[in-house]
């Protein structure tokens, strides 16, 4: 399981929601960090949250009364996953520079 | 000024439909209603607003529908009209995209969803027409027209099923080299 590549969407959701932060958010967030690179469709990012929060990964934070907007946060797990990631990546990367020699 | 076109488009051939109500957009017509081959458009500014629809997974007043509905609404589409599970969206934009789906794995989902719908009413289709069947050589009864144009139907349904089938096995195939 630790050895599964996540998602480019996955990543940037999980790591947006280091900060809680509602659905638009995310997309925007998402856009600015990649600077425009990605852009997470809203249906995309729908199934991404739900199928996250099924599996403990970020949580759904009580939101303000009367508002619709949920926020959501990242769970000690997402982070586990998130570094896990980031070490999967660093593999790749020093491969590919040894490797290519760039 | 409304405008009202009626037009039919094949389920699986729903991009094109999309295309056209983006097209009307882009003319200064934007979606305001849906019904069976029924388009009914308000006048806009032309190129101000993108649609994009889908297929929702649950029936329409489903919650898990409403929370969807209102998650897409919250990111500054607009829901617009639903017909038989078809959910109609539209957005202002200025150039920019409108697309429900991002990736590979999420549009294959979706047409997985319509596979699964179509499928449904190609068999109920081909039940028919063959049950019809089966009643007029082994049951003595008339033929019914009505169980010919079943048959026909599904088999016509069918053919648009396999191509789409195919159609999301080259998608299938091309995330597994690109996400």
């Amino acid at each position: 399981m630790s050895n599964q590549a996540l998602t480019e969407a996955v990543y940037y959701i999980l790591l947006s929601l280091v900060e809680p932060m509602h659905g638009y958010g995310i997309m925007q967030n998402v856009e600015q960090l990649s600077n425009g690179r990605v852009k997470l469709a809203a249906g995309t990012l729908y199934g991404a949250i739900n199928t996250l929060l099924e599996k403990g990964w970020i949580v759904a934070l009580s939101g303000e009364k009367g508002s619709r907007k949920k926020e959501y946060l990242i769970t000690e797990q997402g982070k586990k996953m998130l570094h896990s990631e980031i070490i999967r990546l660093k593999e790749l990367l020093e491969n590919g520079k040894y490797i290519l020699g760039v | 000024m409304k405008k009202i076109i009626h037009k039919c488009f094949f389920i699986w051939n729903f991009d094109k439909e999309e295309k056209w109500l983006n097209e009307m957009a882009a003319k200064g017509f934007i979606l305001n209603s849906v019904g069976f081959c029924r388009y009914e458009f308000d006048e806009c500014i032309p190129g101000e607003y993108k649609i994009c629809m889908e297929l929702l997974e649950n029936k329409f007043k489903d919650i898990e529908n409403i929370n969807y509905i209102n998650f897409i609404e919250e990111t500054g589409a607009e829901h617009i009209s639903t017909y038989v599970r078809w959910a109609y969206f539209r957005k202002k934009t200025e150039g920019e995209d409108f697309r429900l789906f991002s990736d590979n794995a999420s549009i294959v989902k979706h047409m997985t969803r319509i596979i699964h719908f179509t499928a449904l009413i190609c068999g109920l289709n081909l039940y028919t027409g063959c049950y019809n069947l089966f009643l007029y050589f082994y049951g003595g009864s008339w033929i019914n027209l009505g169980g010919c144009i079943n048959l026909l139907l599904g088999i016509f349904i069918a053919i648009g099923l396999l191509w789409f089938i195919g159609k999301r096995k080259k998608i299938k195939a091309e995330s597994q080299i690109f996400e």
